[in-house]
């Protein structure tokens, strides 16, 4: 317990293997966190590539089919290797701190559950360099265009699939064990912090789910190689039950990716609010009503697939109820908010942009829910508007504030403050100039996923890429605060860092020491 | 604070549920999503073999029977109905025919899959013979006549006059190579 983690002067040998061998939760957390950063900066370049082909109507850098390619990578790589890793590596370095534990209850698997990952995406990506070219068929591969119609490379993907579910499933029976195992004495599950229930919720979704993903993909895999018909009209099978298939699993998803999110956030407001979190336990009940409702809303994703009327007007209804536990979660931060000795720094930005963008995203969403009105937003630029505004603005600003809240908790030392707000501020106007203006292509008409559109559609489209340009920018500027951060910044020795900083994590030094809490902390 | 079981037994349990939800994908929601829509009539499913009960023919209802006949992206076959709709009194047996030609070179093989409009009608149309019950092989330039022969149950809802019962042709030479060399 006394010696600690190897580093650059103990030879680099000691120190990668350090890394590659690693079962110290922070290790993995810390690896987790660089490794959706690259991811994000990855699917960021392929968002790029798009935004610049899109700035003006015609075919000018890249072909049609390489299009595809770059839409479907960009969703995948952002999906499930940037924003889903990101929340599982801030799980690893905070849920124990936060419940009092050593670290993870099962850390070998946890080693293995990160490590496999890097492997998933070298597959995925490999395929760009094939003949034949990467996935086109959108992330959401829809059959019979993924199997059917797919490019030779669809086997590496499926495989790609098949490792990140493995990843993500271990990653979350890992958090479970440790929550339900590993709280220190006298942390009731009523006394957890939100950041913990957000989690552990999130991760029987993914038990739940993943594994229906994996059975999708398997099933294209044996219509494709093996010669069922799980999807194809032609031996007897239905295209239609794909989707049914794929979004029993996708629509919990975007609960996955955003309920952690809400945790952080829950954690950020009341800091720089100066006050408790506002009505605590109905921030737990809604985040479990999300998760519930999230298993019976699927089909609001294909209304236009030919749905009798009642299940069009049941999953619309279904749908329409989701807004009721997450209104309940908006007002509580407005209300925590409320008379608070508010200060702004850059974490806390962040989080009230999240409400705002969120909120807004929501809002679409309530519009996409009607079943009628569906019938003209369906697979338009309106669609893309929605989903990004509640994954960008909502897991992606909220992942931002979290690095900052948490940053010098972990290192030590202070970031930037300023270069901060710099980054806040050109991230909030750049992402709305980008998003904003995909709202009125939309209801315009504009279809998502052509690599070409009509004159009528020019300038918006050329504003919503100077916004993109702008918001890949300000991402930059976050690896250069991070990583002078970590070499350079101010180094703090307070333990809390924040004024109003409340919970287990902030007893501890700072920077966070290599082993945290050998003995359980005495939970009042 | 009430005993809590050890990570090996909660480990059980995950994988378990996992695995669980693994199998539930694959061999539960298929045909689930079948039996759904075979209850409901919603995927225009229609049923196999018909054996033809004694019904009195109701002559005081005429619907209408529209045929469509499309080709599957890739099919190059001529696919089309010889007559696009018929009148017909429910409780009659009626045969029609489809008319297939294969113009490649190719000897090849073809699947037409059925679908009822309206979801509603599905249960109620009958079909006693119908060349989309086995694959069609058709040898290169060949041509067929390929017989239905449908009875419209008179328990058919009283607000069906119109039953649209469209065909796909789908190319599935590939996958039954063994059974063309059996018919050459």
């Amino acid at each position: 317990m006394a010696h600690g983690p190897a580093t650059l002067a103990d030879g680099w040998g000691k120190y990668l293997s350090r890394w590659l061998f690693t079962t110290n939760h922070k290790d993995i957390g810390t690896l987790y966190l660089w490794f959706s950063f690259a991811m994000f900066i990855m699917g960021g370049a392929f968002a790029m590539v798009i935004r610049a082909e899109l700035f003006q109507p015609g075919m000018q850098l890249i072909k049609p089919e390489f299009f595809n390619q770059m839409t479907t990578m960009h969703g995948l790589v952002m999906v499930f290797g940037a924003i889903m890793p990101a929340f599982v590596g801030l799980a690893n370095w905070m849920i124990p701190m936060m419940i009092g534990a050593p670290d993870m209850a099962l850390p070998r698997m946890n080693n293995l559950s990160f490590w496999i990952l890097p492997f998933a995406f070298a597959i995925l990506t490999s395929t760009l360099f094939m003949e034949g070219g990467g996935p086109n068929f959108g992330w959401t591969f829809y059959a019979p265009l993924s199997t059917t119609y797919a490019p030779d490379t669809v086997n590496y993907f499926i495989f790609g699939v098949h490792i990140m579910g493995a990843s993500s499933i271990m990653g979350s029976i890992n958090i479970i064990a440790t929550v339900m195992n590993m709280r220190a004495p006298g942390m009731t599950y009523m006394k957890m912090p939100m950041f913990v229930w957000t989690w552990v919720i999130t991760a029987f979704l993914l038990v739940a789910v993943m594994p229906v993903l994996a059975g999708a993909v398997t099933m294209m895999l044996m219509d494709i190689n093996f010669g069922t018909s799980f999807f194809d009209a032609a031996g007897g099978g239905d295209p239609v039950l794909f989707q049914h298939i794929f979004w029993f699993f996708g629509h919990p998803e975007v609960y996955i990716i955003i309920l952690p999110a809400f945790g952080v956030v829950s954690h950020i407001i009341p800091t720089f609010s100066r006050k408790p979190l506002f009505g605590y336990s109905s921030m737990v009940y809604a985040t479990a009503a999300i998760a519930f409702l999230s298993f019976v809303v699927w089909a609001h994703h294909m209304f236009t697939v030919g749905m009798p009327i009642a299940g069009e007007l049941y999953f619309m209804y279904a749908t329409m109820l989701i807004a009721v536990p997450t209104g309940v979660k908006v007002f509580n931060w407005i209300t925590t908010m409320y008379r608070g000795s508010l200060t702004f720094e850059t974490p806390m930005l962040f989080s009230i942009a999240f409400v705002i963008l969120f909120t807004f995203g929501g809002f679409t969403g309530m519009m996409l829910s009607i079943a009628a009105a569906d019938m003209q937003y369906h697979d338009t630029y309106f669609v893309v508007a929605h989903f990004h505004y509640v994954m960008v603005a909502g897991a992606v600003f909220s992942g931002t504030a979290a690095v900052y809240y948490w940053l010098p908790k972990w290192c030590g030392k202070m970031y930037d403050e300023t270069m901060g707000k710099v980054q806040f501020w050109i991230a909030f106007i750049g992402f709305n100039i980008t998003f904003m203006p995909q709202h009125f292509l939309g209801l315009a008409g504009m279809p998502r996923r052509y690599a070409d559109y009509g004159l009528q559609f020019a300038d918006w489209n050329m504003v919503s890429s100077i916004g993109a340009f702008m918001y890949g920018g300000a991402q930059i500027l976050f690896l250069f605060n991070v990583i002078r951060t970590i070499g350079w910044g101010e180094p703090t020795k307070d333990p809390k860092v924040w004024e109003g900083a409340e919970g287990l994590e902030w007893t501890l030094p700072t920077p966070a020491p290599y082993h945290t809490f050998a003995k359980p902390p005495k939970i009042k | 604070m009430s005993v809590r079981s050890g990570n090996g037994p909660l480990l059980a349990k995950l994988v378990t549920l996992a695995a669980a939800m693994f199998m539930f994908a694959i061999f539960v929601l298929p045909p689930l999503y079948d039996l759904f829509c075979e209850i409901t009539g919603i995927g225009g499913k229609t049923e196999g073999a018909y054996t033809a009960v004694a019904v009195e023919v109701d002559t005081s209802r005429e619907i209408e029977v529209q045929f469509v006949a499309t080709k599957n992206a890739t099919m190059p076959w001529d696919f089309y109905p010889m007559e696009e709709r018929v009148i017909v009194h429910p409780g009659e047996s009626r045969e029609v025919a489809f008319y297939a030609q294969n113009r490649t070179g190719q000897d090849m093989v073809g699947q037409a899959i059925p679908n009822v409009l309206p979801n509603n009608a599905a249960d109620y149309f009958h079909k006693t013979e119908c060349f989309c019950f086995n694959n069609q092989p058709l040898l290169a330039g060949e041509t067929a006549e390929l017989a239905l022969v449908f009875i419209v149950d008179p328990d058919l809802p009283a607000s069906v006059n119109t039953v649209t019962l469209s065909y796909t042709m789908f190319d599935i030479t590939d996958r039954t190579k063994v059974q063309i060399s059996q018919v050459q």
